[in-house]
């Protein structure tokens, strides 16, 4: 079955092509943050390049989120529309977990991390089952960065804790002076997400797929303003 | 922007698919079922409109009541709605309309104006929906598509003149023929719709004010002296801050004498002042063109004061006057549909790096 795999998350845009055995193509750049202009286009590019008609696609997976959460919105429409235009089904995939692929057996903790700003990251905790997948350890969240260290110390039990993400040049002083050695750092290469990754945790999760309706970003956050609605309803201030 | 390459020297196969398409349908002369995609504001809406002029669905998933516990719309909060809402809003209209995707000619989709993330909602799923079944794409701009909405209920009559009145537009286009709009005034500050909103909020009325002060203006006198804006003399242009300015000064200064200014006679001098305003124009504007009908547009022309004051003005024109239903006055899918069916039969067809452009011009899209 061949799966077209979407990730606009963030910076990064990267798409591809896979099989069961073969990534048949795959496009990945971290230039430009124009995805609503260049995603069709790799689109396209990619099914010509594979000589695929879209007829011939037997489901989507996309980056859903944490992000941008105009990045996500852009991967997620775009991927559900496909899917349902097509009547196939469609997988979200968390975008920190398709970063976290990037360290398929690695023997420790891996954490990919998004900034946030005002010191927050978005964030989660991996580790790699065997070499083609990783398991999610508790809840993705957003979380102080200055607070999320000290809890991974406690998870690790002394393992080395792999940090991935193009935003981890950020915040890389902070994290080796809590962690000093116990932090490691991955290669550039590693750090950005690749849409393959996606096809491949898509062609595991299919047979679990919901309605493409029912498909929609995990932003990790209320939007502002629907937060300071519930403050204010929780503490009585408002009715309804 | 937007448009096809027709020379360049690659084709992708969606452009000689989309191509195909189009050219097999216009010589099988068959009728054109265009599917009209909006998402720029707070309503996510679909529809199906047969050859540009007969609604065979129009649903409108609103967020108001989501957006009325804010006071106004949030962008965020309707961007978020709308990815939630736009393959079922499309579904639903599809089903209404009894027909398939393979039955549709063409996707006319919202570009612009409006909130840049909302837009990109509807336009990353009709590009989407497009590329997948190789239906052509066409970007339409959204107070075309409001003026197309008179198509919908009346042919139109060129030369015309169509003022379009909403929450976020006030403005006065000159039409020459299908597809063609010189915008011969706008507002220079708030739309009239939004001067009614923040004069409601100054009269304690909820989100959105304009029905509010419509209903009461009509339980009052216009006795309060409020100020005209109009201008220089041979300005199209409006202007409503001042008015909205005088209106809580008027407000204010009472409050401080002691006195209490009846609200509805406030409210109905209020909207005497923005009527007389619109409708002058709109009449000298279509004498200057010597127009053969006038069209009202946008979320504005479901206030009761404008149309009937429209109504006796053009009357007393000898000028015929189109209206649409409040169905179609507000945000939808239909008037996109509509307006999206001339450009489908020119040809004039989008590409898959069409985009939402918040500040779009309506020159600019004309092409
Ligand atoms: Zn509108």
């Amino acid at each position: 079955m061949r799966v077209l795999a979407i990730d606009t998350s963030n910076l990064v845009l990267s798409v591809a092509v896979v099989e069961e055995e073969r990534v048949l193509a795959e496009m990945t750049t971290n230039q430009q943050k124009n995805h609503s202009i260049r995603l069709m286009d790799c689109v396209s590019e990619l099914l010509d390049a594979t000589g695929t008609s879209p007829e011939q696609l037997g489901g989507f997976g996309v980056a859903n989120g944490p992000g941008s959460y105009t990045g996500v919105r852009i991967g997620v429409a775009t991927a559900k529309s496909m899917a349902w235009s097509l009547n196939v089904p469609v997988i979200g995939v968390s975008s920190l977990e398709v970063v976290a692929m990037n360290a398929l057996g690695f023997p420790g903790l891996i954490v990919p991390l998004f900034d946030a700003r005002r010191g927050q990251v978005y964030t989660g905790c991996y580790r790699a089952n065997g070499l083609d997948a990783v398991d999610v350890q508790g809840d993705e969240k957003i979380i102080l960065l200055q607070d999320w260290l000290p809890q991974l110390r406690d998870m690790a039990q002394g393992q080395p804790i792999l940090f991935l993400g193009e935003d981890v040049r950020i915040h890389r002083e902070a994290i080796a002076q809590e962690l000093g050695e116990q932090a490691r750092f991955a290669s550039p290469a590693s750090n950005h997400p690749r849409a393959a990754h996606i096809g491949y945790v898509a062609l595991r999760r299919l047979q679990q797929a919901g309605s493409a309706h029912e498909l929609v970003p995990e932003y990790l956050q209320l939007a502002e303003a629907e937060a300071k609605w519930l403050a204010q309803k929780q503490a009585g201030a408002v009715k309804e | 922007m937007g448009d096809f390459v027709m020379n360049k020297t690659t084709t992708s196969r969606y452009e000689m698919r989309v191509r195909e398409a189009y050219e097999a349908h216009k010589k099988s002369g068959a009728p054109v079922y265009i599917l009209g995609i909006e998402t720029s504001c707070d309503e996510t809406s679909a529809s199906v409109v047969r050859d540009g002029r007969e609604v065979l669905s129009n649903v409108i998933a609103s967020q108001a009541d989501i957006h009325k516990r804010f006071g106004g719309v949030v962008p965020e909060v309707a961007s978020r709605r709308h990815v939630e809402n736009i393959t079922l809003t499309i579904e639903q209209a599809l089903a209404e309309a009894d027909k398939k995707l393979e039955d549709i000619s063409a996707i006319a989709v919202t570009y612009g104006p409006g909130l840049v993330g909302a837009l990109l909602v509807g336009v990353a799923a009709a590009k989407a929906i497009s590329l997948a079944r190789g239906i052509p794409l066409i970007g339409v701009h959204h107070i075309a598509g409001h003026i197309y909405a008179n198509r919908l209920v009346e042919e139109m009559d060129f030369p015309l003149i169509a003022l379009v009145v909403s929450g976020g537009h006030t403005e006065l286009v000159w039409m020459k023929g299908h597809g063609q709009f010189e915008i011969l005034g706008e507002t220079r500050d708030d739309a009239a719709g939004e001067a009614y909103d923040k004069v409601a909020r100054a009269l304690n009325m909820p989100y959105p004010g304009g029905p509010h002060i419509d209903r009461l203006a009509h339980e009052g006198e216009p006795n309060v002296p409020l100020p005209r804006s109009w201008l220089e003399p041979d300005s199209y242009d409006f202007s409503f801050s001042g008015l909205k300015s005088a209106v809580l000064n008027t407000l204010h200064n009472a409050a401080q004498r002691g006195e209490t200014i009846e609200p509805a006679n406030l409210a109905a001098s209020f909207q005497d002042s923005v009527t007389e305003v619109l409708v002058e124009k709109t009449i000298r504007a279509v004498r200057a063109c010597q127009a053969k009908q006038v069209l009202l547009a946008g979320g504005v022309a479901a206030n009761r004061g404008l149309r009937e004051r429209l109504q006796a003005r053009c009357e007393s024109e000898g000028i015929p006057l189109v209206i649409p239903p409040l169905s179609l006055c507000t945000d939808n899918a239909a008037m996109i549909a509509a307006a999206g069916y001339i450009k489908y039969e020119k040809g004039q067809f989008a590409a898959l790096d069409l985009n939402g452009v918040p500040g779009l011009s309506l020159n600019e899209n004309e092409q």
